[in-house]
């Protein structure tokens, strides 16, 4: 054992050609992306859409680290500290832990993470940036209650978690807003990977009369609107605009922008501007949420005006769409 | 067959650099300059106290899953199931690191023996399964699989033990830890010391900890049992032959459900020791994360013996960490890279292929003669 750690040492010895560090004055913002990894159909790959933007109009270096596996989220920051970048972005919240704490053994480092919130902890040299997405699904949520003829919609949710929750109860609220008397069901995959179990799911409401079902279940979604188109129904996507998975069935999507986010951020980075300790929310104000511009393709010219009104109501907050669920029974018992 | 363990070695080096050379032709076709990329992944994994502390780290768990594949195999049984016992080995240290709070030194043995003891039943179920209702190992362990990714999930998301508002358990408590001067080295102190100490400092950056030490004792475990017991001997006459190992007296059902239990019980102890010196903590699974199938690859790299595994885990631990540098130093997408560690693993797992070639040859020069 001992040959083989002076082994080892004589190797780190020998071959200390360490490979050449960026040394020019040129910025660089990098991303870690979580185990979707960056071709993902989702916010991984939205996210490096807007770092691509970021690289081509503001002419900075970008670039991104994959993980595979929880455990590299850890070693993948390293390996972007060790690569002078200027801002290090952690894309998701199962990124959290480790970039909080990179971001305490690193205080010089400049850190933003998305989807998640430190609250009142955030470290100095770290931004959150939150997605109101109850917003984006309120109006998916109206749509469908208007378009829904069965009057019954159903919800496909990945798991049980907070951020799905914002894409639920939002929806739910938007549904009844339009449809009081409507039905609707919701169930979650438990994944957000298993598409076929999002294609039972679906299958399953759509035998039971729904008729225009909406998902947050990242791929598992990709069964849901396969199941709509065999069955000629309608579909919600989630996340990205996606029209073009199902043209005639994907009426509309429920979108969060993490592209613009992640542009805006690093462009007033670059002017000199960091919120390092706060959160961003991101909502329809900003353009953080919306849903999908093909919208309009679907969608009756009458819906898509009643629409407008209450996209206003939103951004005066004249209507704040529930993201938990106490927030939505206290919104529908206020109203009986 | 490669039959001296000379020939197993020439085998495996020639099946490596078949591997690397095909590796190269994969990187080739993506665009990518072929040797600056093989030069960065070398230098990631010598140039720097922190990236052989990090293989190490990355290693450890391929090692504990690589022996608890070859373990089975030496009794004849095909473990897919190292996934899932590496699985309930990490969900039990979890549970028992958060629960219990002792003294570390009663703490680490209690939390790592629960763990180890749990995924060894885990291995056994597939083990009496087989040997009682003849149900074929590798059916059982791949559904047992399943269970075992969904009871973590399901057991990540209980009151209680969920950290709120996340998809994650809470941590494990600080004396159940694995790591190396966890806390000393973020204490004003340790950074002090440390700054006067690079080379020590760089290789404490990775999390270094007791781990490895767990899976050297492990091989050395193994390799006792093996060679040393007559446990062990009737384990590899099973695995040699089972009707004749019936016939010599040797109680085979047993010995089929004792190999499942052990091989449980190391890669039990390998989520043990990543949850102890790595994650703290366990999360929701969106799919498998693979530990226990890359310890199939190193047991077919490494052969069954016990001293295996160890070799060929630090190389597919060097591998995996020296390919994610690729994506930082070339922008090379991490498909290719994967693809092409996916061929230097394809190629160094059959040695024997190689044996085979060599065999021919000899044949046809007897035959010649």
């Amino acid at each position: 054992m001992k040959k083989a750690i002076v082994g080892i040492l004589a190797l780190i010895f020998c071959f200390n050609l360490t490979t050449a560090t960026a040394s020019d004055k040129n910025l660089k913002i990098s991303m870690v992306t979580d185990v979707g990894g960056v071709h993902d159909q989702s916010f991984n790959q939205s996210a490096w859409e807007g770092l691509t933007r970021v690289k081509n109009e503001l002419g900075v270096k970008v670039g991104y680290q994959e993980s595979k596996q929880d455990a590299d989220y850890d070693s993948n920051l390293e390996t972007l500290l060790d690569g002078n970048n200027d801002l290090i972005w952690g894309i998701g919240f199962k990124m959290a832990d480790s970039i909080l704490k990179s971001a305490k053994q690193n205080p010089k480092q400049k850190y933003a993470i998305i989807d998640y919130s430190f609250g009142n902890t955030t470290p100095p040299n770290v931004v959150g940036v939150m997605f109101q997405a109850e917003e984006a699904s309120f109006l998916a949520g109206y749509i469908a209650g208007k378009m829904s003829k069965s009057n019954a919609v159903g919800f496909v949710g990945g798991m049980s978690v907070p951020i799905i929750h914002s894409f639920q109860y939002g929806f739910k609220a938007g549904f009844k807003y339009a449809n009081p008397n409507g039905k609707i069901f919701e169930q979650y995959a438990e994944s957000f990977t298993d598409a076929a179990k999002g294609k039972a799911i679906t299958t399953q409401m759509l035998n039971q009369g729904v008729d225009v079902v909406f998902h947050a279940a990242g791929a598992v979604g990709d069964g849901v609107i396969e199941a709509c188109k065999e069955k000629k129904k309608m579909a919600i996507g989630v996340d990205r605009d996606q029209n073009y998975m199902a043209p005639d069935t994907v009426i509309t999507s429920a979108m969060k922008r993490v592209d613009n986010a992640i542009f805006n951020i690093s462009k007033d980075f670059l002017a000199g501007i960091y919120k390092g300790g706060t959160t961003v929310n991101y909502g329809l104000q900003d353009g953080g949420v919306d849903l999908a511009p093909t919208t309009s393709k679907l969608v009756p010219e009458k819906i898509l005006k009643e629409l407008e009104a209450i996209r206003q109501k939103i951004k005066e907050k004249t209507l704040i769409p529930p993201a938990t669920p106490e927030a939505f029974s206290t919104m529908f018992k206020e109203k009986k | 067959m490669p039959n001296s363990s000379y020939e197993k070695l020439t085998a495996t080096f020639f099946s490596i650099v078949a591997g690397i050379l095909v590796g190269g032709l994969v990187l080739k076709i993506a665009g990518l300059p072929v040797g600056e990329a093989y030069l960065v992944m070398f230098n990631s994994m010598f140039s720097r106290a922190n990236y052989v502390a990090h293989i190490i780290v990355k290693s450890t768990p391929l090692i504990l899953t690589g022996l608890s594949v070859a373990f089975a195999f030496r009794t004849g049984l095909f473990n897919i199931g190292a996934e899932g016992q590496f699985i309930i080995g990490a969900t039990t240290a979890a549970l028992a690191g958060y629960f219990l709070d002792l003294h570390p030194l009663l703490e680490i043995p209690l939390v790592l023996l629960l763990a180890v003891f749990v995924s060894a039943l885990w291995g056994g179920i597939a083990g009496l399964l087989k040997a009682h209702f003849a149900v074929h190992e590798v059916i059982s362990t791949i559904m047992l699989n399943w269970t075992a990714f969904y009871l973590q999930n399901y057991l990540v998301m209980l009151e209680g033990f969920r950290r709120p508002n996340s998809e994650a358990s809470n941590s494990i408590n600080v004396s159940a830890s694995l790591t190396f001067f966890e806390n000393w080295k973020y204490s004003d102190a340790g950074i002090l010391w440390l700054e006067k100490h690079p080379l020590l400092a760089d290789f404490l950056r990775a999390p270094v900890n007791g781990g490895i030490i767990i899976a050297l004792l492990a091989a050395i475990f193994c390799y006792i049992i093996l060679h040393k017991t007559s446990l062990g001997f009737s384990l590899r006459a099973v695995g040699h032959n089972a009707d004749a190992a019936e016939y010599g007296g040797i109680k085979v059902k047993q010995k089929m459900t004792t190999s499942m239990l052990i091989a449980g019980a190391l890669a039990g102890a390998a989520g043990a020791t990543h949850v102890m010196g790595v994650s703290r903590n366990i999360a929701i699974l969106a799919s498998m994360e693979g530990y226990g199938f890359d310890g199939i690859a190193v047991a077919l790299i490494g052969g069954s013996g016990a001293w295996g595994p160890i070799l060929a885990g630090l190389f597919f631990g060097a591998l995996k960490y020296s390919g994610s540098k690729l994506q930082a130093a070339l922008e090379a997408p991490s498909e290719v890279i994967y693809i092409m560690i996916g061929v230097i693993v394809f190629f160094t797992a059959m040695p024997k292929l190689f044996g085979k070639i060599s065999d021919l040859i000899k044949k046809r020069r007897a035959h010649a003669r």
